[in-house]
């Protein structure tokens, strides 16, 4: 290991340019980031920007050896091989899912890899006086012998940062921490990051909250693309919103979409007054009395943070497939319909395409053919039969026209790569021939080719008179494919705007707040 | 080896097994001297395990939808001692008796499939639960008594196919059935093939049907000539009759119509394929309805066999039909098998079973063998899946094999992350 000078303006970490390739993509590019110690710095950037790439790097989830550049933490150039060794150098992250066992108690949780023991027996009364100690460090009154499942989230992201405090923590990383979080656990746990600054302890945080980062943040690295863009100070650039908000959506966009004439008809589709639960928790709302509508030929956009509700509502309105339904109407060609079910939903002419391919989209033990039939079994066959040619010649045609790359229609879906993987999906919901098509992130996980290609698909279904939602958290893709773009924050819409209103700042703006007028 | 694979298709690992059931077999037939393949050791053989193969085959569909049944053999028989019951004190004919067995086999199963289904409780609790009522339900009305059938009855588990026509010194319902056996194989070859070229898929070569053909009939007419053969009286057994009617017909039903694609839809991913509008509920009780009316059926042919229901009737009969389905193939994790692996898998189970005792092998090591043998098959099937699924005869060639590795367009979600991290 290198020993190295140490500057008067002491840093604890330096990320000197980091790259790091998968298999023919370049996910992270030559990517700086220099924290000073004892400050909560932030790292902005869209979804899929390298954000969670370089976290991993950094706490060794992808391990030394399998990324360029260095790391250089308390003036040491580290090789983490695991997650366990960079720990134990000091550095904890937190990840947006918690790695709490729900059936443990809050001690049990914090202890848990690294109980105290007495003669190889754990030492439960020290663990009890440690974890009484700790929760008061975070702030949360409870019991230490509750457990985790009974205390909400924004009680288990202070035991999962009592978790890390118990390993001697020096630097903290939060993968949106707030993210699930109402207002004042919001609120609280920005408190206690800005107290245990005041402890010396040094903080990444990753948000999408500007808001939020604006107000606890001391400085603020950019990334875009894979790219480290710029670094901020908080305090001396007098930095905004509406300047993070810039930097993080300063690209140019290249010709990313195909060209496209829209042919926009009649509301056909109309959602009123649409209220949902979450499935488990009683008294939260997952969708808050939205309306929304649909022309024929529209392809309408639905931007918002991970974790808006966008994927809720789109859900909740096919077939009531998430959430309790509490209540609203839909209206299609001018008629109430109820679709209580994923099977009347099809019925009635929906389709949902998910924003989560294997668990939720894909039977991986299928093939190609099985996965394109699999929504609309009736068509391919007869008195219950499955025509087995039918099949056949339908999955080819599909393949042909959407252009899947695979040797032919009976390999395996697991085998394709994401962008042929969603291209069956579509031709699986193509082929139930919906009037309505909810695309849910359909470029996820896709590299750009093929996003092209989708893109064009998804225009030529509109081409032909279908309805489109696209969920994305892209904005530039939104900007690009929709006519028209609502917004929503926290489980209710929050504006809608026309194409040529739409810009990444105006969206951004109105995913960020909630709804100012009315 | 390419030929091989080529011969049996893609699915190698159907391949092994059949290729170890004769392997097995042609090892006991010269380590038997001969006694493993006469007419009276393969009609016994059918006989002794036709009603654990009737469960395999529901148990397949069980375990594809991703559940499991701990209660058949309770199931079984507690529906033969009502069966034996019903004709001996309400004096109903044997066939009015045997309807009315498989009644209270849906009857049973509806039980069994609405605690599963509908209130969601996990099938191996409902049916551990199961196994307990029934088989007490069993020595209940029974008293614990042996109840005898009558000899009508008896024929369901011990009956032979008549001899009809000329006697020409085979049995020739035998024969003929043999015959349309072939006829059908023949049959359905040249058909996929024709289907094949019509569509522009790939057509086997015709030297790979030729020689697959000559195998498959020349092993169906050999089988045909042993049951032809045997003492007078004896012939195909009905008890082997049913269970061909059954492969036949579940064998369609799991891979040609909408209810068995959909099991296997549920099995595979459940969310998803209640996302593409599969009634995953309704799926998971058709299953669990079915598995028990053929429970019921398997216990009143084993009490046709052994002319009388008793209190202890089908015990461990669950854990015989578990075992062949997984050494037919299917995935612990539900979403994968197929009834005539199963069949298979339940032949290499009764064939060593038979092959262990023509050896005069005590039954302590017969059940190691055993025991051994189901480690092997599932260790084999686990074994390949972390290997990215690589068939058996892709392990004979492990260094052309393909390595699993990330693809180019895949991210790993946080989630993965944690589970890998910690």
């Amino acid at each position: 290991m290198t020993s190295l000078n140490t500057h008067s303006d002491p840093i604890i970490l330096e990320m000197r340019s980091i790259t790091k390739e998968f298999p023919g993509v370049k996910a992270l590019s030559e990517v700086n980031l220099r924290v000073k110690a004892g400050e909560i710095h932030a790292i902005c950037g869209e979804n899929g920007a390298g954000k969670s790439t370089l976290m991993k790097v950094l706490s060794g989830v992808y391990p030394y050896g399998s990324y360029d550049g260095d790391i250089v933490y308390q003036a040491e150039v580290q090789q983490f091989k695991d997650i366990r060794a960079s720990e134990h150098a000091g550095i904890v992250i937190i990840h947006q899912e918690l790695a709490l066992i729900p059936e443990l108690s809050i001690m049990e949780n914090i202890f848990l890899g690294n109980e105290p023991t007495k003669r190889g027996v754990i030492d439960w009364a020290e663990a009890r006086i440690r974890s009484t100690e700790l929760l008061a460090r975070v702030g949360l009154r409870e019991d230490p012998e509750t457990p985790i499942k009974e205390i909400g989230v924004g009680k288990q992201q202070l035991v999962e940062i009592a978790k890390a405090l118990n390993k001697s923590v020096k630097l903290l990383i939060l993968d949106e921490p707030t993210a699930a979080l109402n207002e004042s656990d919001s609120q609280h746990l920005l408190d206690l990051m800005l107290g245990l600054k005041g402890r010396g302890i040094t903080s990444i945080i990753i948000s999408h909250k500007l808001n939020e980062i604006e107000q606890i943040a001391d400085s603020i690295t950019i990334i875009r693309d894979g790219k480290s863009i710029e670094t901020l100070d908080v305090k001396a650039d007098g930095v905004d919103e509406d300047r993070i908000i810039k930097g993080m959506v300063g690209r140019t966009l290249e010709s990313r979409f195909p060209d496209h004439e829209p042919k926009i008809g009649e509301v056909f589709f109309e959602v009123k007054n649409w209220n949902v639960g979450h499935p488990q928790v009683q008294d939260r709302m997952v969708c808050k009395n939205s309306n929304f509508f649909v022309r024929r030929g529209e392809i309408v956009g639905f931007a918002g943070l991970m974790g808006a509700g966008r994927t809720e509502l789109a859900r909740s309105v096919f077939g009531r497939s998430y959430g309790r339904f509490l209540s609203g109407q839909i209206h299609m060609d001018g008629k109430d319909v109820e679709l209580k079910s994923v099977k009347q939903a099809i019925d009635a002419g929906l389709g949902y395409v998910t924003e989560d391919r294997k668990s939720l989209g894909l039977n991986l033990l299928d093939d190609i053919k099985a996965t394109t039939v699999s929504a609309n079994l009736k068509k391919v066959s007869k008195h219950n039969v499955i025509d087995a040619n039918k099949v056949f010649t339908v999955a080819e045609q599909y393949r042909k026209s959407l252009r899947t790359k695979a040797p032919s229609v009976e390999e395996g879906v697991a085998k394709l790569s994401g962008g042929n993987q969603q291209k069956v999906v579509l031709a699986k919901w193509m082929f139930t021939d919906p009037e309505l098509l909810i695309l849910d992130e359909p470029t996820r996980g896709i590299d750009v080719g093929a996003k092209y290609e989708i893109y064009g698909i998804i225009q030529q279904l509109a081409n032909q008179g279908k309805g489109i939602i696209v969920i994305s958290s892209e904005l530039p893709e939104l900007l690009g494919l929709s006519d028209r773009i609502y917004t929503i924050f926290e489980g209710a819409i929050t504006g809608v705007l026309n194409k040529d209103e739409a810009s990444q700042e105006t969206l951004m703006k109105l995913m960020t707040s909630a709804r100012k007028t009315a | 080896m390419n030929a091989l694979k080529k011969l049996f298709g893609g699915n190698t690992r159907q391949f092994g097994m059949i290729f170890a059931l004769v392997a097995l077999i042609i090892f006991f037939q010269i380590a038997t001297d001969g006694r493993t393949l006469t007419p009276g050791n393969v009609i016994n053989l059918f006989n002794g395990n036709s009603y654990i193969l009737i469960l395999a085959i529901g148990m397949v569909l069980v375990i594809i939808a991703g559940h499991i049944d701990l209660s058949v053999g309770s199931v079984a028989a507690f529906v033969g001692v009502c069966v034996a019951l019903f004709i001996r004190d309400w004096g109903i004919p044997w066939y009015l008796g045997i309807l009315m067995g498989l009644g209270l086999g849906v009857l049973i199963g509806a039980w069994q499939g609405f605690w599963t289904a509908y209130v969601g409780i996990p099938a191996f609790i409902v049916t551990l639960s199961g196994m307990l009522i029934f088989r007490g339900a069993n020595q209940y009305v029974g008293k614990s008594n042996t109840i005898p059938v009558p000899a009508d009855f008896q024929k369901i588990g011990s009956g032979y196919l008549p001899e009809i026509g000329p006697n020409i010194g085979y049995n020739n319902l035998t024969l003929l059935l043999g015959l349309l056996g072939v006829a059908f194989v023949v049959f359905s070859e040249i058909r996929s093939r024709r289907n094949a070229k019509a569509l522009g898929a790939e057509v086997p070569e015709a030297w790979v049907s030729i020689v697959k053909l000559i195998l498959i009939c020349g092993a169906i007419l050999y089988a045909t000539y042993l049951f032809a053969t045997g003492r007078p009286g004896t012939s195909f057994p009905i008890p082997g009759l049913i269970l061909a009617a059954l492969v036949i017909i579940y064998g369609f039903i799991s891979s040609k119509t909408v209810i068995g694609r959909h099991i296997y839809a549920v099995g595979g991913n459940r969310h998803a394929a209640e996302l593409s509008g599969v009634q995953s509920k309704k799926v998971n009780f058709l299953v669990m309805m079915n598995m028990s009316v053929l429970a019921g059926l398997a216990g009143m042919i084993f009490v046709g066999r052994s002319t009388a229901s008793g209190p202890f009737d089908g015990v461990g009969w669950e854990l015989d039909a578990i075992a062949a389905v997984f050494i037919g193939g299917a995935a612990v994790t539900g979403g994968v098998g197929t009834v005539i692996g199963s069949i298979v898998g339940g032949l290499v189970m009764a064939v060593l079973n038979n092959g262990l005792q023509l050896l005069g092998v005590g039954a302590d090591l017969t059940q190691i063998i055993k025991g051994l043998v189901l480690l092997i098959a599932v260790a084999f099937d686990v074994y390949n899946k972390s290997q990215g699924k690589k068939s058996i005869i892709g392990l004979m060639f492990k260094n052309f094999g393909r390595s699993s590795e990330l693809k180019a367009d895949e991210t790993t979600s946080t989630k993965e992350v944690i589970s890998r991290g910690i």
